[in-house]
């Protein structure tokens, strides 16, 4: 990206003045270098979103930022419904809700070592992975709609999760005022046989070594101890999630001159949140948010029923559940006053700071769990929600590490079947259907997520709290 | 901010598809004399990201109609229709009978069930995107059709 556009607002931040019909300025968040580093696409898409109607304060990226569709990912922007602000089909992304979750299991890495080899074997086998791949529940319609209204809640009262997890998931397992009518009947066609499935490209299970403890009161507060093993899910909402972009994203961008929108380009498709596209939209949307919550929820108690084979103590209690791909309404700080807003986090994650009354109880004096997701063999990292990330960016954090490097470049630098043995070097045991697939998300295909994370504390979006390094990674 | 996007060169006449690079997804490309040719080029190319086309046996086949206003819609429906069906019925294609005129594109589309030995998926498509969505005739029958597909 030429950084000579920009204005720099720290060693860390960067913005872009509003300009060619920007109607708020652009922020990048992170350091010179990752900003060097990103596409130019990145600047382009979040001056873009900026553009959009009713767009508050400003249009932020992430120091995770990469190249999307529309919006940027790692993008974060939110708008204000009575001012004519927009909802957007490309703001949230084709996998809503994909996020992550972590369990605890207090169990230590020798106990792992000791059986790495068949409990990844059995992970592998028991939780459906990859194209292809069937989950064991078939969901009538009835089932489905319950399902889309419910969430992990659903899940639970179904025997797939336990009451106390709910706590510990995002909006307590289940985004309210979805509407399962909004559905389609090829949304729900292809969700019939994907719950409990994890899904294939960047999603992963892996039981991870804490290895580092950079904050260890909010660390204990999170039950997270050094020399103590996790497990880490990242998925989301499958197939449904995906043909409800699909369908949206086409309406949003074929409807939008007779809406009145002039779109700064057809990929950040959008509709008013008062009208009735925009109303559709958010109804479907908010079920694909509690198809992955429920999802993950599976996923999680499937994770439990290996663990319960291997190990006594297989409760694997959830730390936190927390989703990326998002269009949720929340009261935020805005010119001197509070406004409800639309806030689209793509490829973000919330980050509320300690005190914050949306949080869960137990957590609320340490902030928001933010869990980031490494690439196999880089490791993974859990911040906090700090109270400065509500004026920075909404509240709002980066999710991963980000790509660098397209699929393509990936799989000529390097050979899934060499990936594997490289990793099963260091002690990670990878299992995937597809050594390709290992190939195109080898760790050095991720930007450095230290560097990330480091740039995401320095922004005061988010504090650091633990380094997780992979033992097992189950790969779709 | 970015210039545009040069029209890319067809590649050989025995691989008439490619992939074009994306940071976080996968562009396909799909060449041909005909609009027709080009989307089932376009179809190759989004199946070579999941396997190799070649190694898709044709035993069963699905039909697919579908209308649109423009031809870059009817090649992003066209792309979106093919995910769909390889999702809910647990397929994958590797050859394709097309024919478009007026809008509508009526399609034959040859795979078998995914097979996780032999077909060996590296990536599971969610949706065909409007990043990079074109469909032109570059020179007199020379049909280019192309999109980034998020994976």
């Amino acid at each position: 990206m030429d950084i000579s556009r920009l204005e720099k607002l720290s060693e860390s931040a960067w913005r872009l003045s509003p300009r060619d019909g920007m109607r708020a300025p652009a922020i990048i968040y992170a350091a010179e270098t990752l900003v060097s580093e990103m596409d130019d696409k990145v600047l382009e898409q979040i001056a873009n979103v900026a553009k959009l109607p009713g767009v508050a304060r400003a249009a932020y990226a992430m120091p995770d930022a990469h190249w999307g569709y529309g919006f940027p990912i790692g993008g974060v922007a939110a708008f204000d419904a009575d001012e004519g602000g927009v909802v957007s089909a490309g703001g949230v992304g084709f996998d809503v809700s994909c996020g992550v979750r972590t369990h605890l299991t207090g169990l230590t890495p020798d106990q792992i070592h000791a059986v790495q080899d068949d409990l990844a074997a059995a992970l592998y086998e028991h939780i459906p992975v990859g194209l292809g791949a069937e989950g064991e529940l078939r969901l009538d319609d009835q089932e489905m709609t319950a399902m889309l209204s419910g969430g992990a809640r659903w899940a639970v009262e179904r025997g797939f999760g336990r009451e106390e997890d709910l706590l510990r998931i995002e909006e307590r397992g289940r985004a309210v005022d979805a509407d399962p009518a909004e559905v389609s009947e090829f949304a729900r066609k292809r969700q019939r046989r994907e719950m409990g499935t994890l899904g294939s490209g960047n999603h992963y299970l892996e039981v991870q070594e804490v290895v580092d403890i950079f904050d260890p009161v909010v660390a204990e507060g999170y039950g997270l101890k050094r020399g103590e093993c996790v497990v880490t899910i990242h998925c989301g909402s499958r197939g449904l999630g995906h043909q409800i972009g699909t369908e949206f994203l086409r309406e949003m961008a074929v409807s939008a001159p007779a809406l009145g929108i002039a779109l700064p380009d057809r990929e950040l498709a959008c509709a008013p949140i008062k009208s009735d596209l925009g109303r559709r939209y958010l109804g479907a949307m908010r079920s694909a948010i509690n198809c992955a919550l429920a999802n993950r929820e599976i996923i999680g108690h499937l994770t439990r029923q290996v663990f319960a084979r291997f190990f006594q103590h297989g409760e694997l209690p959830l730390m936190f559940d927390v989703s990326h791909n998002t269009c949720k309404v929340e009261r935020h700080a805005v010119d001197g006053g509070t406004r409800d807003l639309y806030v689209h986090r793509k490829g973000a994650t919330r980050a509320f700071g300690p005190g914050d009354e949306r949080l869960p109880e137990s957590l609320r004096a340490f902030g928001q769990p933010v869990l980031i997701g490494g690439s196999m063999g880089t490791g993974s990292f859990v911040l906090a929600g700090v109270t400065t990330s509500e004026e920075r960016a909404f509240s709002s954090a980066c999710h991963g590490a980000g790509r660098r490097m397209s699929r393509h470049a990936a799989t000529r630098m390097w050979g899934g079947r060499q990936v594997v043995d490289d990793l099963r070097a260091q002690g990670i045991i990878v299992k995937s259907p597809s050594m390709r697939g290992v190939a195109e998300e080898a760790p050095g295909a991720y930007k450095d997520v230290g560097a990330v994370v480091d740039s995401a504390e320095a922004s005061g979006l988010a504090k650091k709290v633990a380094f997780l390094r992979p033992m097992i990674c189950v790969k779709g | 901010m970015s210039d545009p996007p040069a029209i890319p060169s067809p590649p050989a006449p025995s691989k008439r598809w490619e992939h074009f690079p994306h940071d976080a997804d996968l562009g396909i490309r799909g060449f041909g004399a005909t609009p027709a040719q080009a989307f089932e080029q376009g179809a190759l190319a989004l199946v070579a990201a999941i396997t190799d086309p070649a190694l898709v046996r044709g035993a069963e086949t699905v039909e697919i109609e579908r209308e649109a206003p423009s031809l870059d819609l009817l090649f992003l429906d066209w792309l979106n229709a093919l995910i769909f069906e390889m999702a809910e019925r647990r397929m994958i294609f590797g050859t394709f009978d097309i024919k478009i005129g007026k809008g509508r594109l009526t399609a034959r589309a040859h795979g078998e069930a995914v097979s996780r030995d032999r077909h060996a998926p590296a990536v599971e498509p969610k949706g065909a995107t409007f990043t990079e969505l074109a469909v032109a005739e570059d020179s007199p029958g020379q049909w280019r059709a192309q999109c980034v597909v998020d994976v």
